[in-house]
Formats: structure tokens, sequence, C-alpha cells
């Protein structure tokens, strides 16, 4: 390849960190998303700020897409280089620059993986509560940008909830600044929120200021079975009816039970239509409480079994059911499609009964499990990329699931971002002058449209 | 040939995985635990990029060029991408699998080829060696104290600065006859010593012998044995391994053997596991080999959960004493309890484990020697963890490791043995007076 603008980007960041052969370009022409790749023309992983608006400079001056990257584990194509163009890796950029006690807030660059924020912060008795299922591999500034979630979302909040303030690198090369150390901040637009969630198509994030929680001193957990799905969404409202909420309230419906069962043979029965699992922490004294409190609710909604653990121990193998739910339903077959559209928590059961009756009609495996206490569903889809008969189907199990979960008075995405995947059901969502007023936005940061182009928004 | 009919021919070498490789759902977990990945940071490092680098050949994107043998070549097969993946993938075998459609389509490597000739031909291997350890004094500077030596002057292929292990004047195999009786026999056990054990720690040897000896074994050490073939299986060159592999059955089927015990953890792997693999699509060799390797045990796993060695005299050996469990000892053959349980059953052995005692030294036989600087990135933090533990002696169950490892410590200025398991074992013996 011999193009000109190449030679700016090793003056830039120096040879050894732009990549341009066959090999590496193809290493950085897909991410988690099954479906989606392209080559870029060239990666580049600059070590700093300064690195990144100089690159972008370059990139809008010879008007070529810059598509950002962390640790690739988004699932909506987020980082796939559609128009070639640069790869911008940021993983270099991993420092945790401070943990401010005094403010409870972390200053970090954002190729830090966040598991290794949170051990650093752990020594000082905190946490960082966004840990969705890749915490050990995610990037800060990947999760920020996808605004993730996790198993904590329903009592902590996801990304946004804990994002303080940014560095932000506009594709004109500017640096900008937004938010703060302060609690209370209500001057100007709330920028920090703007580029959270984004996906990389309006500025690329430096450095973030995220805030910092004391860790629970006590926690307790607990695994319900139901045989009708119906009780398992009326405990799931009345745990919250009663004033409790949990720090993790799961769901799994009967198809990733049996799944889940078959692979990791952890006790579940086969014939239940849901389990629920539970985890209350906080203050010893109020766990407790809260535990025999919820206990009360599974049973007065007909759980047909309740488990609490007794010691760390059992809390590990309640919880080692939900993870290997995943991978029990991945192993099934060769591509897996992990989706998240979300409901009002009371429509869970709805939902759950819809894809369980749309997988039946396409003919397609689905297992489904989830967030049951924010309403944030994960019905995954296994499948064979390469069979295109088959994919026909999974593709239209997926346009009525996403109408459903629409319908329902639900969102497409929870938790995994928009991307490219769920593109075309946005204006659905949203409306046509609701999706103007975000392309609005587009052009304004980014007016040569350099940025992610053609996700999130398509075509502005 | 032009470049797409280039691409069309590697393309047919790996069309067989094309399934095993479909399954990866590039999560991307690998990042996680790849030490490669860790300490060079680009996509090509990590499983997922190399699995995906196979699918571009399968799909006519990537061709095998030099540049994919170099990324191929950065993998340390330690498993730890396997132990980690939601999906099962075995990510370390499908690079063996892409090391052979390399040998194939571009053949092996000047070096390697003269390397992996000697190898082939035993008597020959065996003279090289030999006459390597009677003029180890000569080229190699002793440090006092450990089994551990550094080049006096540069020799090709080896770094300066490389530790290695003193070559042996005398192999272990030339030190003993044949069969070594003892009073009482309760077993007769065939001792597969490995390269490493015969020609450079025959320490190790040593103490496996007494050990069983004392245990009342009939220990028996073929003159025969050669290289167990992983060292060129995993570079790729499946007919040359399979050669070994043949050899080693043949040899071992000659004598008849209650068990066979190896002190190497990969050793051991290659004749209880791989060997049957190999000789997948041959009934006959499959059935001998599926025979061999019910009887193969690691010395660690044979004394603890066969023989059930002898407790009575125990003599104290007073050290803090951590352990690495090497690769193929935690994810290949699963026996990391039992080499845990002799060192506890020590008088005297204060036990402290170590922080990720299962990740890669970075050893992985000869890739210490082709990315030496990088294998020593990843031995640096296997260095620290020993460190923190303030151990004097850090166990191992793998020679290899055990030499890479001391080169780690000496190059760190750590002052810490690296002894086999079956070495404290010895020393407590001896100072029980068992022998
Ligand atoms: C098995 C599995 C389980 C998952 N579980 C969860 C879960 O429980 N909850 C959840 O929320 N998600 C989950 N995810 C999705 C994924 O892990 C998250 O989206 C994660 O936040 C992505 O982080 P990353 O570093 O890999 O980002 P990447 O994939 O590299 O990037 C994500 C997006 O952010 C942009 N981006 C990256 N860095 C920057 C930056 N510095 N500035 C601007 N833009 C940037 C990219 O352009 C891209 O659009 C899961 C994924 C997998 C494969
Ligand atoms: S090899 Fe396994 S862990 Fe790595 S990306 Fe593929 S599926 Fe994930
Ligand atoms: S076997 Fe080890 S070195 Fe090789 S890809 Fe897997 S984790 Fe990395």
């Amino acid at each position: 390849m011999n193009k000109a603008y190449v030679d700016e980007l090793i003056k830039i960041v120096g040879e050894e960190y732009v990549l341009t052969s066959i090999e590496d370009l193809h290493c950085y022409s897909y991410d988690a998303t099954p479906g989606y790749s392209n080559m870029p023309e060239v990666v580049v992983r600059p070590a700093n700020a300064k690195e990144v608006s100089e690159i972008l400079k370059v990139a809008t001056k010879n008007q070529i897409p810059v598509y950002t990257r962390g640790s690739g584990t988004n699932l909506s194509a987020g980082c796939v280089p559609m128009k070639g163009g640069i790869v911008l890796v940021m993983t270099r950029l991993n420092k945790l620059l401070e943990i401010d006690l005094e403010n409870l807030v972390a200053v970090a660059e954002p190729g830090l993986v966040v598991a290794e924020l949170n051990t650093a912060v752990a020594k000082h008795g905190l946490i960082y509560p966004p840990d969705p299922g890749t915490v050990a591999t995610a990037s800060l500034g990947g999760t920020i940008s996808e605004n993730a979630g996790g198993l904590r979302g329903l009592k902590y909040g996801v990304s946004k909830h804990y994002v303080m303030g940014l560095e932000v690198v506009l594709s004109t090369g500017e640096i900008i600044k937004t938010g703060g150390k302060n609690v209370k901040d209500v001057s100007g637009y709330d920028l920090t929120k703007l580029f959270t969630g984004a996906e990389g198509t309006l500025g690329i994030i430096t450095k973030a200021i995220v805030k910092l929680v004391p860790a629970p001193e006590a926690r307790k957990s607990m695994m319900a079975i139901f045989k009708d799905l119906d009780d398992a969404g009326k405990a799931v409202s009345g745990i919250i009816a009663a004033k409790i909420i949990p720090a993790t309230l799961e769901i799994m419906d009967n198809a990733s039970i049996r799944t889940t069962e078959d692979y990791a043979h952890v006790g579940l029965p086969l014939d239940a239509e849901a389990v629920l699992l539970i985890e209350v922490d906080g203050i010893k004294e109020v766990v407790e409480k809260e535990a025999a409190k919820v206990i009360a609710v599974l049973k007065e909604n007909n759980a047909a079994e309740v488990h609490m653990a007794k010691d760390d121990a059992e809390r590990d193998k309640i919880w080692a059911a939900r993870r290997a739910a995943l991978p029990a339903l991945a192993k099934l077959r060769p591509t897996t499609f992990v989706e998240d559209a979300t409901v009002p928590r009371s429509k869970v059961p709805d939902f759950l009964k819809a894809v369980s009756r749309i997988s039946k009609k396409y003919n397609v495996t689905v297992g489904t499990f989830g967030h049951a206490g924010d309403g944030n569903m994960h019905p995954t889809i296994v499948c064979d990329l390469r069979d295109k008969e088959e994919m026909k189907n999974v593709y239209k199990a997926m346009d009525e699931m996403f109408t459903e979960a629409i319908n329902l008075g639900g969102t497409l995405s929870g938790e995994h971002g928009i991307g490219l995947g769920k593109l075309p059901w946005m204006e659905k969502q949203h409306g046509p002058q609701a999706m103007n007023a975000m392309r609005s936005i587009k052009r304004a940061l980014d007016p040569a449209l350099i940025l992610n182009p053609g996700k999130l928004l398509g075509e502005c | 040939m032009g470049i797409e009919a280039i691409n069309a021919h590697d393309k047919e070498l790996l069309t067989d995985i094309q399934d095993a490789l479909a399954n990866c759902m590039k999560c991307g977990n690998c990042q996680a635990v790849c030490p490669i990945y860790k300490e060079i940071g680009k996509e090509s490092a990590v499983a997922r990029g190399k699995l995906a680098l196979m699918e571009g050949v399968l799909s006519g994107k990537v061709g095998i060029t030099e540049h994919f043998e170099e990324l191929m070549g950065l993998c340390l097969c330690c498993k730890a991408c396997a132990a980690n993946c939601p999906c099962g993938v075995k990510p370390d075998e499908l690079v063996i699998r892409a090391r052979q459609a390399i040998m194939k389509a571009r053949g092996l490597g000047p070096i390697k080829t003269g390397v992996f000739k000697l190898l082939s031909n035993r008597p020959l291997f065996d003279f090289s060696l030999r006459m390597a350890g009677l003029f180890s004094p000569l080229s190699f500077k002793k440090l006092p104290g450990r089994m551990a030596a550094v080049a006096r002057f540069p020799m090709p292929g080896l770094d300066v600065k490389k530790v290695m292990a003193p070559m042996a004047a005398t192999p272990l195999r030339s030190k003993y006859s044949e069969v070594i009786k003892v009073k009482n026999p309760k077993m007769r056990v065939g001792f597969f010593t490995g390269c490493t054990i015969n020609y450079m720690y025959t320490d190790i040897g040593d103490s496996v012998i007494n050990v069983l000896k004392y245990n009342d074994v009939e220990v028996v050490i073929p003159k025969n044995q050669h290289c167990c073939g992983t060292p060129v299986s995993v570079y790729g060159d499946q007919e040359r391994a399979k050669v070994f592999a043949r050899h080693l059955i043949d040899v071992f089927e000659d004598y008849k053997l209650d068990y066979v015990v190896a002190a190497c953890g990969t050793c051991t792997e290659a004749l209880k596991l791989e060997y049957p693999h190999w000789f997948a699509d041959d009934p006959q060799m499959k059935a001998r080999a599926e025979k061999l390797a019910k009887k193969t045990y690691e010395i660690s796993e044979f004394l603890v959960d066969v023989l059930k060695f002898k407790k009575d005299k125990l003599g104290t050996v007073n050290e803090t004493v951590t352990l690495h469990d090497s690769c193929h000892m935690a994810r290949g053959i699963h026996v990391t309890k039992q080499p845990r349980e002799v060192l506890k059953a020590i008088p005297g052995i204060k036990f402290v484990d170590m922080k990720d005692s299962d990740r890669c030294c970075g050893s992985a036989g000869s890739f210490s020697m082709a990315h030496y600087d990088l294998s020593r990135d990843i031995n640096d933090k296997k260095v620290a963890n020993i460190k923190a533990t303030g151990a004097g002696a850090c166990a191992v169950s793998c020679p290899a490791c055990r030499m890479h490892i001391m080169d780690g410590l000496v190059q760190n200025q750590v002052d810490t043995d690296v002894p086999h398991v079956v070495q404290l074992l010895d020393r407590s013996y001896k100072a029980g007076k068992a022998y």
C-alpha cells in the first residue's frame, strides 16, 4: 500500500506503531460481532492524546474514516472499519493516573482494562460498579463509549452513572475537557453524557474521570426455581414493590436452563420455566433483613424451590450457573448472537414468551437469560453463519424480537449499543424527528463525518 | 504461480480445521490470559487474531506468508486461552495445525531443518550432546551453588546472556545400568527420561531413581529411548514427530513394564494424551499408543496416586517453597494437586502458593531461544511472583521450566533455587536417612 498519509502517521507515532501488513490489517477487520468484517487501510496505535489529535488532523485533512478500537469486544460491530481507513487502537493509553480518595474518583486513560481499575481500587475498599461480562478484557474507553452495564446494573446503574468528566479529541484534532470531579455540575450542556455511549462517532476519549463507591460490606445470594414464568415475573415485581433493590436480579428461561444444565451440571431442574438468581448487598444487618424479605416474596409467588447461599462456596455455585449460560449456549453451534433488547421490568414475562414463540416459528435456537431487575434480556441465538438458509430465518426472528421489544415499550439495546446490527430498527424506535436531531449533533461535532461513519445513525 | 493460485493452494492445507475455527465467537476473552498478547499488545498475538488469520487463509484473504509464519511462531502453546474459552476452542492445537500447514507450504526454516535432522538421528544426536557435555566446562561458566551456567562465548542460536543448564559430562542413561534391581520389587516401572534430564539435568534423574528404588520399584531405563517428539510437533513437523512416537512405543513395548513414569509434564502429556491423537487414523498404532498412554504417569502423580509413597522416613528440609505449575501440568495432564501433596508431606517445608502459579514462564521449549527478549519479559512476571513469596526454592515439574526460570532468577539477581519436586523429596528421604 502506498498512501502518503500513512507516512504522516508514521511521523506521528513511529514506525513500530503503524501496522500495514495484510496479516495485521486482517486482525483488525472484525470485533466480537458475528457477520461483519472489512479490511482497514492502516492500523495506528497512539500513545497519548497529543498523538491522537495529530492523527485526527491528518485524517480530517485527507478525509479518511477513523474507527476507534479498545479491546474489540463489542457486539454491535462498533470497531469494524466498513469503509477501510484507519483503525485507531487505544490500548496503549492504559495508565491509571490517579485514585483520589477524598473525592472518591479515579482518573484513567481509556485503554485501561476495567478489571484492572477494579483491582487497583479494591485495595482502598472501593469499587467501580459497571461490570460487563467482559470485565476482564473490555477497556474503560470502550465501556464508556458503549455505556456498558452488567450484573449490578439494577442497584448500581451503568457506565453513564459513573462518568464524571472526560478528555475528548474532536475530529478536527482539538482537545476538549468535559465535566470534572464535581458531584454537582450544571454548567452548560452535559457533554460528558453526550460522549458516553456515543460509540466513537463524536470524538475520541483520551481520559476519563470516574466515580468510585465503597465496596458493600456484606452480601447474600439466593436462587429460586419457578414452574411458571408468570410467577417468576410477579416475584421480580414483588421484590421491587417490597422496596428492596437487589444488586443483582437475574433470570434464565427454560431453554437456557436446559442447555446450562446439560453442559455444566449445576443441578437446575429441566422442567423449570424460569430460575431467578438474586444478590442483595450492603450493611450486614440490612442485608440479612432484605434477604429474609426476598425469600418471603419468592415463596409468596409460588417458587418451587428457594436456596440461600450459606457461604462463599455456595455463592460461587449459584453464580457459576448464571455464568455458564452463555458458554453453554455458545458451544451448541458455531455462531452466537448475544442480543440485549430491553423492556420495562413488568413486561419481562411477556417478552420471554414472545421470544420462545418466535424461536419456534422460525425454528431457530434461542436461549434467554438476562437482567430481570432492569428488564435487560439477552436472547442468545445460536446458528451457523455459513448456512445461508438458516440465516434468513435467524434475521427474520431477530426482526420480530426487536419489533416485539419496541411494541412492549422497550428499547433495541440495553447495553451493547446500536453500531450496525440494530441500525434498521432505529427509526422505528425513535421516529424521524429524533433521528434528525441526533444527526445534527453528529454533523456539528464531526463535520468531516470521519468518525465511525455509518454507525449508530447510518449515513448522515 | 500467481498470488491467487498460491492462496488457493494454501487454503487446502487448512480445510480440515474449518469447523474448529468457526467455533470461535471472537469474544476476545483470550486477551485476558494470553502472555504473548500482554507483552506485544497486537491483535495478531492473541488467540482470536491467530484464529482469524487461519480463517483468512481459508477465505483466500491471507496467504501462508513469511509474516504468517512469524505470527504463528508467536505462541507458547500454553493453553491459557483454551482453558478460558467459552466456546471450547483449543487455539494452541490449531496453531500447531497452522504450523503443519506452514511446513507443507514453506518447509522448515534452515536452522530448524538442521536441528530437526540432528534430532532425528538418534546416535548422532546422542553423540553431539555427549560431546557438548564433555566440553561443557569450556564453553559454559558454571554458576556457584545452582545447576546453572552462562555461555562463556557466544554460540550460534544462543543469546549470550541466557543461563542454560550445564551439559552433563555423563548422560543419565550412561550412568545407570538399564535395569535397576531392588530387594522386594512391588512393580517394574519404565523411566522415560526425556532429553533435558538425560543430557542436562541428570540430578533430577538421580532423584527419580532414588525415590522409586526406596519405594520398592524396579526401575528400567530403556537405552534406546529418544525424544518424545513434542519439540518437532509443536513446530509443525508432524511426520517426524510420528517417527519419534513410533520409535518410543517400540522401545517401551520391548520391556515388560507395569508403568511408565516421566519427570516432565510435557513428555508425560506426549505419551499420555498426544500419541493416541497423532495416530488417530492408524487403528493399529492407535491401540498401541493407547496401551502406553494408560500406563504413563508423571512422577508426582505416580508417587501420590499409584505408589502412595512412603512417609515414615521423611527428614526435615527447612525451606520456604513455592510451586510453578507448568502449562502442560496444569492445563495438559491436569496434575496440580499431587506435587503440592508431595511438598506438603515433607517436614520443615513451609509451602506458599505464588500469584498466578499456572501462568506460563515463557520458556515453551525452543520458543525462548527464538524469541529470547520476549520470553524474558514473560519470565520477569513469573520471577516477580516467585520473589513476592520469599521462597528459597521454587519447585517445578518440567526441566525446561527449571532452566528458564533459573535464567530469569539469575538475570534478576534473585537468589532462589529451582529444584524439581522429586528432588526435594529425595533430599527429605536423605535427611531422614531412608538411604
Ligand atoms: C461474551 C460477551 C459478553 C458481554 N457482556 C456484556 C455485558 O454484560 N454488558 C455490556 O454492557 N456489554 C457486554 N458485552 C459487550 C462489550 O464487552 C462491551 O460493549 C464493552 O464495553 C466493549 O469494550 P471494548 O474495550 O471491547 O470496546 P470496543 O469493542 O473496542 O469498542 C466499543 C465501541 O467504543 C468505541 N470506542 C472504543 N474506545 C473508544 C475511545 N477511547 N473513544 C471513543 N470511542 C471508543 C469503538 O469505536 C466502538 O464503537 C459483552 C460482549 C461479549 C463478547
Ligand atoms: S478463542 Fe475462545 S476466548 Fe478467544 S475469541 Fe475465540 S471464542 Fe473467545
Ligand atoms: S496458547 Fe498461550 S501463548 Fe498461545 S495463544 Fe493461547 S494463551 Fe497465547
